[in-house]
């Protein structure tokens, strides 16, 4: 990293972390609420990260951008909803699991594979299409309505802290229970990753896609494997947003925040992808409150995108990306 | 037998130069504007008009534009109904706020806003390509939508948010009814259609092209990437805003900014790969294959007999573009224009294949 690069960076999260305590100083926010606002933002920025992790799995793996990740998101939450009726949770989950399998290995044969060598843009475009056929399909099998996902998470907040605190700050139990999953997603894909022959494996394919087959890793296993992992990790992000928003086609539209998360935490970093999305959940939920009656409200739609894209404009490999250096 | 060149000789360099150099190519187009302009007016139903032709009239001509930035210059954009909006709601304000104005002016300059909004939202292709760029036209897209749902100025502060268009007249003529309507963008669309052809023939549309193709080496050989990519997000928005424009005025009349909204720009990019990327042709084929899909869609299971509610209808046609998209991406990455131009090198073997 270059050092303007570096003093850029440090001065953007200096901004960033003053314009966060700014509205204490400025508009005598107490604490309490500040922190209140901060933890939701933290929280949904593990629902972000979510999903991000998904898009940098396939990225890492095949490099494909994989814009489908939020229709996997939706199908898998609807899949399981539907299947919910006729069977037990467990059973449930785990049959859903085996159908996002039956995708990935469909989604290799069928449209990646075929595409191989081809470029990143027409691989890209090659997943929008996957996500419109998955939103039609997922409808056409499910049904369009709006579904209540309950899987037993707990649903009233917590007043936590009161003794520090006067009243408290409220807490919602249920982001706490989704954050505790995502660490824990997290944590066996890192084990996955560094432990098993199979990490080991799309790591290299992740390095460097030649190298990796002339040693003989087969290249089409590895990709059914990261599109299984990656249906497997929007399974997870369906429940969570699932039971938090109720399975509905907007999930879909919630899934495109994750672009500004890996773009802010860089294409190729699962760190990246946490960090990014804490921090866009974070900047949105304060800049909606503190900043968005300045603006007339509803700015929590492109704040995350403008917030990547000035991120962009000095950093274009993301916080934790690697660098590529390439003539634009 | 028919469609051959044998015999053609170019004597100069004009007829070297010219759009199309086969004599047949010409008799054709001319022959296709002659029925666009002359007979199907008179033939054509209104639903077909209203359905149909100036939809599909107007998408091509947005779709013109985005083929130019992402076939033409190689970048992605997923903020073409951003721009739209753009060309929409200023033709908007200045035919509320200048109402002397010549419609036809009203039109250049919402357009020429899109080309300045363009133009800006581009600045980033400068440092970044690819899926980054993707990302900030995104940006784009749900900036401009958020822009013009709740900054009241840009709707004159219409309470339900949406806004009427004045009705159109040039030089004191109203155009009014599928017919007239149909003509006006005909001849907005023949008149661009035609620019974008020379445009991209001439030394601008090279320095897209060889940016698009490799950018080192286009930088080597003496092209301002700055320069190729600023005009081409330029070029590009003043059609797509201008297409918006119309879209609003002539087809809408009245809207609402979820009219523009980031399913528009999806819709436009499938219209771009499935006609063909980098082509001009293809802008209209994918236009026309876009337009027409739902409309058949919705009405083969009823000449079937298959009852289907609206609902299972659109997610089938969420489907079927969604496989098709996949499918010539697969199959012919190059589009129906692409089919189109085989189709031709076929027949000019036929009948005699050797």
């Amino acid at each position: 990293m270059s050092a303007s690069a570096r003093n850029l960076t440090i001065a953007f999260f200096a901004l960033l972390a003053f314009a966060a305590v700014s509205p204490m100083l400025f508009q005598g926010v107490r604490f309490p609420q500040w922190l209140e606002i901060v933890i939701g933002g933290l929280m949904s920025g593990v629902l972000y990260s979510l999903v991000a992790l998904g898009l940098v799995l396939i990225f890492k793996a095949s490099g494909v951008f994989n814009f489908a990740q939020g229709a996997m998101v939706l199908f898998a939450a609807l899949t399981l909803v539907k299947l919910m009726d006729h069977m037990p949770l467990v059973a449930a989950l785990a049959v859903t699991l085996v159908v996002m399998v039956a995708l990935a290995w469909l989604v290799e044969r069928l449209v990646l594979r075929p595409l191989v060598n081809q470029e990143g843009i027409v691989l890209f475009m090659a997943t929008l299409g996957v996500a419109y056929f998955l939103n039609g399909f997922g409808q056409i099998v499910w049904g369009a309505d709006v579904f209540t996902l309950d899987v037993g998470m707990p649903k009233e907040p917590k007043i936590l802290l009161d003794k520090m605190f006067e009243g408290g700050i409220l807490v919602s139990m249920e982001d706490v229970v989704a954050a505790l999953i995502a660490a824990l997603l997290v944590a066996s894909l890192a084990i996955f990753f560094q432990k098993t022959s199979t990490g080991r494996a799309l790591r290299a394919v992740a390095d460097d896609h030649q190298a990796a087959q002339s040693i003989g890793i087969p290249l089409n296993r590895i990709w059914v494997i990261v599109w299984s992992v990656a249906g497997m990790v929007a399974l997870v992000a369906g429940v969570v947003w699932g039971s938090k928003l109720g399975v509905q086609f907007s999930l879909q539209q919630v899934a495109l925040k994750a672009l500004p998360v890996v773009i802010l935490g860089g294409f190729t970093s699962i760190p990246g992808a946490i960090v990014g999305g804490l921090l866009i959940g974070l900047g949105e939920k304060l800049s909606e409150v503190y900043l968005g009656p300045l603006f007339g409200g509803g700015i929590e739609n492109w704040f995350a995108y403008v917030l990547a894209l000035v991120f962009l404009l000095f950093r274009p490999e993301g916080l934790f990306g690697e660098k590529i250096i390439d003539r634009v | 037998m028919i469609y051959r060149e044998t015999g053609q000789f170019k004597t100069s360099y004009a007829s070297d130069q010219q759009l199309f150099p086969i004599l047949q190519d010409r008799v054709v187009v001319i022959g296709f504007l002659v029925f666009a302009f002359a007979v199907v007016p008179f033939v054509a139903s209104e639903y077909l008009f209203r359905a149909i032709l100036t939809p599909f009239l107007i998408l091509s001509l947005a779709a013109l534009g985005l083929n130019i930035l992402v076939g033409y210059c190689g970048q992605l954009s997923l903020g073409t109904g951003g721009f739209m909006a753009v060309g929409a709601y200023a033709a908007y304000n200045l035919a509320l706020r200048l109402p002397d104005l010549n419609l036809i002016v009203v039109f250049i300059l919402a357009g020429l806003c899109a080309t300045v909004v363009g133009a800006i939202f581009g600045v980033p292709s400068l440092r970044i390509k690819g899926f980054y760029l993707a990302v900030t036209t995104l940006a784009a897209q749900f900036f401009l939508d958020w822009l013009f749902a709740r900054v009241g100025w840009f709707t004159n502060y219409s309470s339900s948010g949406s806004v009427a268009a004045p009705p159109l007249e040039i030089f004191g003529y109203p155009i009014q009814g599928p017919v007239h309507k149909y003509l006006f963008v005909l001849a907005i669309v023949c008149v661009l259609a035609l620019l974008a052809k020379n445009l991209t023939r001439g030394a601008i549309g090279r320095s897209w092209m060889a940016t698009r193709d490799m950018d080192v080496a286009a930088e080597v050989i003496g092209i301002r990437p700055l320069h190729a990519k600023l005009t081409a997000f330029a070029v590009s928005s003043f059609y797509v805003g201008l297409a918006g424009a119309l879209w609003a005025f002539v087809y809408l009349e009245a809207w609402e900014p979820l009219a523009f909204d980031v399913n528009r720009s999806f819709e436009l990019l499938f219209m771009v790969i499935i006609g063909g990327l980098g082509s001009i042709l293809g802008s209209f084929l994918g236009a026309a294959f876009i337009v027409i899909l739902p409309i058949a869609l919705n009405q083969l299971p009823t000449k079937l007999g298959i009852p289907l509610s609206t609902a299972s209808i659109s997610e089938i046609e969420l489907m079927v573009f969604g496989a098709l998209i996949v499918f010539f991406l697969i199959a012919e990455p190059r589009g129906l224009a692409r089919l189109w131009a085989i189709g031709k090198e076929k027949l000019r073997l036929w009948p005699f294949p050797h």
